[in-house]
Formats: structure tokens, C-alpha cells, sequence
């Protein structure tokens, strides 16, 4: 598609059937993908390990060998091992940590996913505006994302938390309220770069709105980009919420969650390793499978995205 | 009038450009924190039930927490345009003591958090970069994407239980033994003793940092290894080292010469990134190690509304944070003259 000079109703009806097909292109380009994701050998390694535990997750009730609060005083700080019923031990309280652990990565998985899918919402609406209008919108914009920036993380959202109290939404609007910046500033990069190509120029010749261009034709365009960055980030917010429930301020304690566990272990290290140790292994081979995806799509998807 | 040079002009004006970012990051913390509920009235008389409202209001009138809230942002700027940090609700000292005692403990942490991060990740991208898809480069892939993925806290408790508790090898928690300290000089212990040549001192802060430093800075140094390995790549790839190779230059000379420093311009600028999240992520670490610095400062300052010292911390934090970034802009400069400010 070349620059429209001749906007005649020929070259109009042939631009529409060709935005018809499309979904159809779309659908069998999204099938390649998955099976170069499959190709790639760190994007099946992470693949696999994130589908495993969002399985774990989903079939907690099923698989969990006991109730992850189910107390029982008698086989309190029991060793990792085959004998005692307790594949991988028990806690201080004689709870099952193969039960608590698998418990756990509901929070872990439901957390991360929440907060990118607000973050680039919220960051990807606000990059695209400011990204395609430019003007005032763009330039408050850049002061307010400079401020939250040089702000510090984390004593942010532990003063927020400090405040509004442990609890699952609480920590994903705490996470959120940052984390929609760097959706922000790639959304509005690519927008900026992708409203000056020659298919938005033919939409915006055909008549198209703003709103029909930027949600129909450059959202498209800067989908995958936006996916490879949810992925990698999903790692950190994972990391971050389990940081917060570590220092009791991301999950109430009922619950079981990672970063609670190991807060909770800290005190028996040197009798019972075991209690602290494993929550963290499978905290660290979620995050690890989360970044080998993101990096596999990273290279099937957008090779030129930089790296960080 | 002194006449500057255009890169002047800009380090100039960008240092300039600092000072209405502090004030909005000042202005920032002073609402964040009034808008936040519970006053560090309510929350040092929280368990004193024999405390009338009379009472509370006295104390809050002595405060100042009585103004109305434009009156005491407006009295708040005024201090802080006059370098005067204000005094801690709960500790009773000057604020600007505070920050000058934990300042250097979460500096010396984060600069050496930094400098085993360089000098892990550097030799390792750099000998993976050499040798691409070698076992060494896999080896070396395999684990800098295992340490972006661990944990810090976790991975400073499994230190501890085992280089401290069971090998007994390192201290558990603290900067330095109980009346070890060198003589103060900059407050960064490590430096302090080896300028007043306080050898014991020396290897007591060194023992303790150890670990601290560790946990903190293996995450960096994963991401330092694989950012240098891609840019060392990009680089020996280049006309220019093709053309010195061809030439005859030594190898050693390629790689270290000619390469090395033009690779290192995304390691610098991922340094001052890190830098910045290092000063600020590490409270967490702080906590495990019972580090005094600011981070552990302003946790217990945010439960306790420690209006005071919580507003001049984050401030502190934002211009460090800036200033580095604008010292890695600088370097940058330097490093490759076709960048400029």
C-alpha cells in the first residue's frame, strides 16, 4: 500500500475487503506463532513451566494432598520424605507444605496477571493518547511519569500497604499505581513512530476517526510488543508481591501465600530448613519460567525489541 | 560571565532541571503522607487509652498538625529551602541526623552491591560473548537467567543458614562487631578503616558486608552479564574489529582495546538504572540483615508517621536517583563522543 493519492471508491472497497480478512490472517499467524514458540527452546522450557503451574493453580482442590490450613500439632516440622505422608514436610503448625505450596501459586499466578492486565490497560490507553496526539495531554504526562519514576518503588507501595491493610486488591491497585509507566512508555514510543506509517494514512484518507485508527489499526500493530513486556514483567510483579507478603504487607496471613511462608520459616532455618527453602524454589521456577517465555516471544514475535 | 561549553551548558542546565523535580517529589510525599489515615498522634498514643482528646489536641498544637493543611505544606517548603529537614515526630532528633547516619550504611551497601555485580557479570558476558554458544556461554546464559529469577530475600535467608549458621563463617546481621568501629571519617565504614589503616576494623566490615552485598547485587550481576554478552557481541561483529584484526592487532588487544570499551556504553547506562533501584529496593535486604541504613529508616518511619523523616527520605532517594542517572549520562559522554547530553 502506497501513499493514497487518488482516493477513488475502487481503492476504498479494495482497503475494507482487505481489512475483513484480516482476523482470518491473524488467527493462522497466532498458530505459527505457538509452534515457533514451540521451536524455541527457552520459550518451550517456560512455556512449560508456566502451563504446569497455572494447572497446579486451577486444580489446586484436586491435586493438594491436604487443606493448606489444616492443623495438626501432633506431626509438627516433619523432614521432606515418603514415610510420613508429607512429601515435602510439614510447618511449624504441622501443616502440609506440598498442599500450601500448591495453594500458593493461586496467589502468585492471580496477582501477576491482575496487575499487568490493569497496568497495560491503564498504560498502553494513556501511551497511545499521548503517543498520537502529542500536545498538552503528552507533556503533563511526561512530567507525572517522571515524578512516580524518581519516587521509590517500594516504599511506595509498602506505605500504601502499610495503610489500606494486607488483602489481595489492595496489593494489586498498590502495584498497579506504578506499574502501568513502562506500558506507558513503549505504548507511546511505537505510536508515536507507527501513526506516521502509510496504513494510517489510508485509514485517516478513508475517513476513519482517531478512535476507530488507534483501536483498529495501531493497537494491532503494537499488540505483540505490549505481550512480550506483560510477559517479562509478569516475573517481577510476581516477585514484588511476594517481597510485600514476605514483610506481611501483601496477603493476609490466612492465605496461603510464597512470600508468607518464607517470612514464617525464617524463625525455624537451622532445625527445619525445609519450611523456607521450597516456597522460595517454586517462587524462583515460576519467575524463571515466566522469563524464558517472555524471551521466547520476545524472539519469535518482535527480534528487534531491546533487551531490559 | 564564564562561558561554558555546550556540554556544560547541558550538565548545567540538567542539574538545574533537578530541583523542581525534588519539589514535586517533596510536594508528593507531603500529601502522600496526610493523606494516608491516622496521624503520628493516633499512632504513638494508639495504646495509651488514658490519653484524653484534650490531651491529643495539646500535643498536635505543639506540632503544628493543628494548621490548616496549605499552611503546613507552605510551612514545610520554607524548611526545606532552608536545608532544614525538620525533627522526627517519634525519635526526637533532628531529621537531617538521621539521614546522615543511615545515608552511608545504604550507600556502601548498594556501591558494593554494584562492584560484585561489574565484576561477575562483566567476565562472564564478555567470555560468553567470545565464545558464542560454547558450553561456557551456555553455562553462562543458563545462569544469569536463574539469578534475574531468584528471590533476594529468600536467597539472604538460605545465606545465612548456610554461611552463617551452619559453617559459622559470616555474621548474621549488623555493619560491623560491637566496638569494632573505625574512627568516622565519611561514615562508609569499609573506606574509614582503610584510611585511619584499622586493619581489624577493616576485615570485621568486609566479613559483614559479605553476604548483604551478595544477595543484593547477584540480580544485577545477571542482568550486567547478559547486557554486556549482546552489546560485546554487536561490537566484535563491527567493521572497525574486523578492520583491526585484519590488520594484525593482537586479539588480546581486539577484545580488550577496541571492543571492550565500546561495549561497555549499554553496561554503564544499565549501571546508573541499577543504581538507582539498588539505593531504593534494597529495604528488604536491609531488614533480612538487620542493616542499618535508610531503607530500614523509612519503613519504620511510614508505620509510624514519621511525617518528617519519611518526606526528607524519599526526597533524599529522588535526587540520588536523578543525580546518578545524570553521572551515567555523563560517562556516557565520555565513553562515546557522539552521544550527547
Amino acid at each position: 500500500m502506497g501513499h493514497v493519492s487518488i482516493p477513488s471508491d475502487e481503492l476504498c472497497k479494495g482497503v475494507i475487503s482487505t481489512a475483513r480478512t484480516v482476523p482470518y490472517v491473524r488467527a493462522s499467524r497466532r498458530r505459527g506463532t505457538v509452534k515457533r514458540l514451540l521451536a524455541h527452546g527457552g520459550g518451550r522450557t517456560g512455556l512449560i513451566i508456566v502451563a504446569a503451574f497455572v494447572l497446579v493453580a486451577v486444580l489446586a482442590p484436586v491435586i493438594a494432598p491436604y487443606a493448606p490450613d489444616e492443623v495438626d500439632l501432633d506431626s509438627w516440622l516433619i523432614p521432606p520424605g515418603f514415610g510420613s505422608g508429607h512429601l515435602l514436610g510439614t510447618d511449624q503448625l504441622g501443616r502440609d507444605i506440598l498442599s500450601r505450596i500448591i495453594y500458593g501459586s493461586r496467589v502468585s499466578i492471580l496477582v501477576g496477571l491482575t496487575t499487568i492486565l490493569i497496568s497495560s490497560v491503564v498504560g498502553i490507553g494513556l501511551g497511545m493518547l499521548a503517543g498520537y496526539y502529542g500536545g498538552a495531554l503528552d507533556r503533563v504526562l511526561a512530567r507525572f511519569t517522571e515524578l512516580l519514576l524518581a519516587f521509590p518503588y517500594l516504599i511506595f507501595v509498602i506505605a500504601i500497604m502499610s495503610v489500606i491493610g494486607p488483602g489481595f486488591w489492595n496489593l494489586v491497585w498498590a502495584l498497579s499505581f506504578k506499574g502501568w509507566v513502562e506500558f506507558y512508555r513503549l505504548a507511546r514510543a511505537l505510536t508515536m513512530s507507527e501513526k506516521n506509517r502509510e496504513y494510517v494514512d489510508a485509514a485517516r484518507a478513508l475517513g476513519r476517526s482517531d478512535g476507530v485508527i488507534l483501536v483498529r489499526e495501531i493497537l494491532p500493530n503494537i499488540s505483540n510488543s505490549m505481550l512480550v513486556l506483560g510477559t517479562l514483567r509478569m516475573g517481577n510483579m510476581i516477585m514484588t508481591e511476594s517481597s510485600l507478603s514476605f514483610l506481611g504487607l501483601g496477603i493476609p496471613p490466612r492465605i496461603p501465600a510464597w512470600g508468607s511462608m518464607i517470612a514464617d520459616g525464617r524463625r525455624y532455618m537451622l532445625g527445619a530448613w525445609w519450611v523456607a527453602t521450597l516456597p522460595g524454589i517454586a517462587l524462583a521456577l515460576l519467575v524463571l519460567g515466566m522469563n524464558l517465555l517472555g524471551e521466547g516471544l520476545r524472539d519469535v514475535l518482535d527480534p528487534k525489541m531491546m533487551e531490559g | 560571565m564564564i562561558r561554558l561549553s555546550r556540554t556544560q551548558a547541558k550538565i548545567v542546565e540538567r542539574i538545574l532541571a533537578t530541583i523542581p523535580l525534588a519539589l514535586g517529589v517533596a510536594v508528593a510525599a507531603f500529601i502522600f503522607m496526610r493523606a494516608i489515615p491516622g496521624d503520628p498522634v493516633d499512632i504513638m498514643m494508639g495504646e495509651a487509652a488514658w490519653t484524653s482528646e484534650e490531651e491529643m489536641a495539646a500535643l498536635r498544637g505543639e506540632m503544628g498538625l493543628d494548621e490548616p493543611m496549605h499552611v503546613q505544606l507552605w510551612t514545610y517548603l520554607k524548611q526545606v529551602f532552608k536545608w532544614d529537614l525538620g525533627y522526627s515526630i517519634v525519635r526526637s532528633r533532628p531529621v537531617a541526623d538521621i539521614i546522615r547516619e543511615a545515608l552511608p550504611a545504604t550507600i556502601e551497601l548498594a556501591v558494593f552491591a554494584m562492584l560484585f555485580a561489574l565484576a561477575v557479570g562483566i567476565p562472564i558476558g564478555v567470555a560468553s560473548a567470545l565464545n558464542p554458544n560454547s558450553f561456557m556461554d551456555r553455562v553462562g546464559t543458563c545462569l544469569s537467567l536463574v539469578g534475574v529469577s531468584l528471590p533476594a530475600f529468600w536467597l539472604g535467608i538460605v545465606g545465612i543458614l548456610i554461611f552463617s549458621m551452619i559453617l559459622g563463617w559470616l555474621p548474621t546481621s549488623g555493619r560491623i562487631a560491637y566496638g569494632a568501629q573505625p574512627a568516622h571519617v565519611t561514615g562508609l565504614l569499609v573506606l574509614d578503616a582503610l584510611i585511619t589503616g584499622n586493619l581489624p576494623a577493616l576485615g570485621n566490615a568486609l566479613k559483614h558486608i559479605c553476604l548483604p552485598m551478595i544477595t543484593l547485587g547477584l540480580g544485577v550481576a545477571a542482568v550486567v552479564a547478559r547486557v554486556t554478552r549482546s552489546s560485546m557481541l554487536d561490537v566484535l561483529s563491527a567493521d572497525y574489529v574486523q578492520f583491526a584484526r585484519a590488520k594484525g592487532v593482537p586479539e588480546r588487544d581486539v577484545t580488550c582495546r577496541h571492543a571492550l570499551r565500546n561495549a561497555m556504553i549499554p553496561t554503564v547506562t544499565l549501571v546508573g538504572l541499577q543504581f538507582g533501584s539498588l539505593l531504593g529496593g534494597n529495604m528488604i535486604v536491609e531488614t533480612i540483615f538487620g542493616w542499618p541504613g535508610l531503607g530500614r529508616v523509612v519503613v519504620d518511619a511510614i508505620f509510624a508517621r514519621d511525617y518528617p523523616v519519611v518526606q526528607a527520605s524519599v526526597m533524599v532517594y529522588a535526587l540520588t536517583f536523578v543525580l546518578i542517572n545524570l553521572v551515567a549520562d555523563i560517562i556516557h559522554t565520555v565513553l562515546d563522543p557522539k552521544i550527547s547530553l
